[in-house]
């Protein structure tokens, strides 16, 4: 990877994207790097679209604005690809990571991917609601960008879930996020 | 040893204040400053820190608490933001009159109307006439080394003035960001036992805050207090010195980024200088010779100093995150001040930019780095003052 | 009496004694004063709480004489004085008289 990388999230208010970022920077903080983690802030609504952005790099990040070209994009949830551009400034090799039932080969088509760009896809709602009876895909979308990114391992990501989910929620929660981190990790395809 | 952690600029300043572990805090919510207090009231909740909290219904009360909380002898402190900030006002004149050493995070917001919870400078730069020593700080680590330093700049024995920290709203305080904390002996250490001056609790020696005094001594005691803001630069230095010393990291009255040797340069606060340094780097590998000067001592302003760093360039482009409106940008007002006094000094141009919390982008740097590139060419200056970032 | 320069000010107007309104003497002020008439005084203290100065001194739960230095010439004292069987203890006389 480059020696900063910029992710840009897409979701919905409710769906734990901004705990993803979140528990995002806090992993990539091995290794001496730096991190930002920030959503773009607005009122605060259950449904409503919404961005979140990470930064992590082997240097000082003193750029204090939105991601404005992602080499990932995120999107936790796929109804919003009917909705808003998430190919937004995107770069020549820019990783797409879509949570849906569809097939990477269908969605690089929608999306109009260049053959440069990867295109991976996870069905993390329905993993999330296998482990933990919710459809809350943030932590299998977390595994699937540690996979595709390589930016962290999965033993410490996993790690980290557990202490941001630790001090929150009872062990069938986080033994639930645990396993369904380790399949985001495992069940991603690309196309 | 310190501690890297990843968090937003409300926790790193609530973590100063725990560390510090004052005496007493005012207590009440405003957007975006609300968690850092939520926080501290956490941390009080806890038993992490043996603050008195005094739950209050406005700011106006918030300040009026803190004042007769530090009359009274104590270390204070309290947070604020926007609308809050303005509701205080009044009550900032009297903190600082009565030379009350309360130590305050601001989170910069804008003002209404309209209504807007997001980041600029009008708060801060409102308050600016009102005897309180601010501190401006670039990011979350900034916030946090300046609130720590603050307690020892507000309550030194020759300056007893109360301070504002300010931070920029949502960029800073809810964005996180790898920063290292100190230990909390060092900072303990650091700011040392609180020592009051003439605290009413005494009951000794009784004495009395805030008495009429008309046309006989008022202009007097207001000639002292402009004294007594000229003592505080060596005091901000000297307590940098040390700060440094412990922490590893630098501070001054301002800082420079590749000003020596440059021919434009941007005159910036708070978050949008980091942006900036990025965009001035890019100019730099250009072959331009750019550079930046961010205030962080901003009351009392360090005219002469801002003059040197700045004499030898050409052109100088000061950003403001408020208005003054009928009138030029705060900081402008500053610098143009500053650069007065120079025989020979830059051509000098005035931009508005991210008010409300529009955002500061790599793009409005490079305009603006243009525009200075061909004034310091020979080109003319369009307009002094206007807006950027904004729509026709 | 010399006025302070401002070098010579305590930080913050801060008055840095107990009951200093003492060195304030306010009697110059008084177009009337109060003259007691001891014979008509039953001592129930009436002038002493209403005296918004400290004009009236009590000592061992008795009133004396009035302490002009303080002494506005307000007449709230001879105003409030019931005296003894319809005569008034207080009165106002015109200064300079």
């Amino acid at each position: 990877m480059a020696e900063t990388t910029e992710i840009r999230w897409h979701g919905r208010g409710g769906q734990g994207t901004v705990t993803a970022a979140k528990v995002l920077a806090d992993a990539c903080l091995s290794g001496g790097r730096h991190v930002q983690a920030f959503p773009e802030y607005g009122p605060e609504r259950a449904g409503a679209p919404l961005r979140a952005y990470n930064r992590v790099s082997s240097h000082e990040l003193r750029m204090h604005c939105p991601v404005l070209n992602p080499d990932v994009v995120t999107v936790v949830d796929a109804t919003l690809l009917d909705s808003i551009n998430i190919t937004e400034g995107a770069k020549d090799a820019t990783i797409f990571i879509i949570n849906t039932t569809k097939d990477p080969k269908e969605i690089r088509a929608k999306l109009g991917a260049a053959a440069s760009q990867k295109v991976i896809t996870v069905d993390a709602t329905k993993i999330a609601i296998d482990c933990f009876g919710r459809a809350m895909p943030n932590s299998p979308m977390l595994g699937a960008l540690c996979k595709a990114t390589g930016l962290i391992t999965l033993d410490h990501l996993l790690e980290d879930v557990r202490k941001s989910f630790g001090k929150k929620f009872s062990q069938k929660v986080i033994d639930g996020n645990l396993e369904a981190t380790r399949r985001g990790y495992e069940e991603v395809k690309e196309g | 040893m310190a501690k890297v952690v990843a968090v937003t600029g409300n926790e790193a300043c609530a973590n100063a204040l725990r560390q510090v572990n004052p005496d007493v805090c005012g207590i009440y919510p405003i957007t975006p400053q609300t968690d850092m207090m939520q926080r501290y009231a956490s941390f009080i909740s806890d038993g992490k820190v043996d603050t008195e909290a005094i739950l209050v219904e406005s700011e106006h009360s918030s300040m009026s608490a803190c004042i007769g909380a530090s009359a009274a002898g104590g270390r204070v402190i309290t947070a604020t933001s926007s609308q809050g900030l303005a509701l205080m006002w009044e009550m900032l004149h009297i903190a600082s009159g009565d030379r009350l050493p309360i130590i305050m995070p601001v989170v910069n917001r804008a003002l209404s109307a309209p209504l807007n919870i997001h980041g600029d400078h009008s708060d801060a730069m409102g308050a600016r006439d009102t005897g309180w020593i601010q501190i401006w700080s670039e990011n979350a680590q900034e916030a946090y080394d300046n609130t720590i330093q603050a307690f020892r700049v507000g309550e030194h024995m020759d300056i007893r003035l109360p301070v504002m920290v300010c931070l920029d709203g949502f960029i800073i305080s809810h964005s996180i960001e790898r920063m290292e904390y100190l230990e909390d002996a060092e900072v303990k250490n650091f700011v040392g036992e609180f020592k009051n001056l003439y605290p009413l609790l005494d009951l000794e020696k009784p004495k009395s805050y805030g008495p009429l005094i008309l046309t006989d001594l008022y202009h007097e005691y207001k000639r002292a207090q402009h004294e007594v803001m000229l003592k505080v630069k060596d005091v901000v230095l000297d307590v940098a010195k040390d700060f440094e010393k412990m922490s590893g990291r630098k501070y001054g009255l301002f800082e420079t980024y590749r000003l020596e040797d440059a021919d434009i340069a941007l005159v910036i606060l708070n978050s949008a200088a980091g942006t900036s340094k990025d965009v001035i780097d890019e100019f730099r590998n250009k072959g331009i010779k750019a550079g930046l000067l961010k205030p962080r001592l901003f009351r009392p302003f360090p005219y002469e100093e801002v003059a040197e760093a700045l004499k030898n360039t050409k052109a100088v482009c000061v950003l403001d995150r408020s208005d003054s409106f009928g009138g030029y940008g705060p900081l402008f007002m500053e610098i143009s001040s500053a650069l007065y006094q120079l025989k020979e000094r830059p051509v000098l141009i005035n931009k508005i930019y991210g008010l409300g919390g529009r955002d500061y982008l790599p793009s409005h740097a490079e305009l603006v780095l243009n525009e200075l590139h061909g004034i310091a060419q020979g080109g003319k200056i369009n307009i002094i003052k206007e807006y950027i970032g904004v729509r026709e | 009496m010399k006025q302070k320069g401002w070098k010579e000010l305590v930080p913050g107007a801060v008055v840095l004694e107990g009951g200093s309104a003492c060195k304030f003497k306010t009697g110059s002020w008084r177009a009337f004063r109060p003259v007691w008439i001891e014979e008509n005084c039953i001592q129930c203290l009436f002038c002493w709480i209403y005296c918004p100065d400290m004009a009236i001194k009590v000592k061992d739960g008795k009133r004396g004489e009035f302490d002009y230095d303080y002494c506005k010439g307000c007449g709230i004292c001879a105003l409030e004085c019931p005296g003894k069987k319809g005569k008034k203890a207080i009165v106002m006389e015109e200064e300079g008289k």
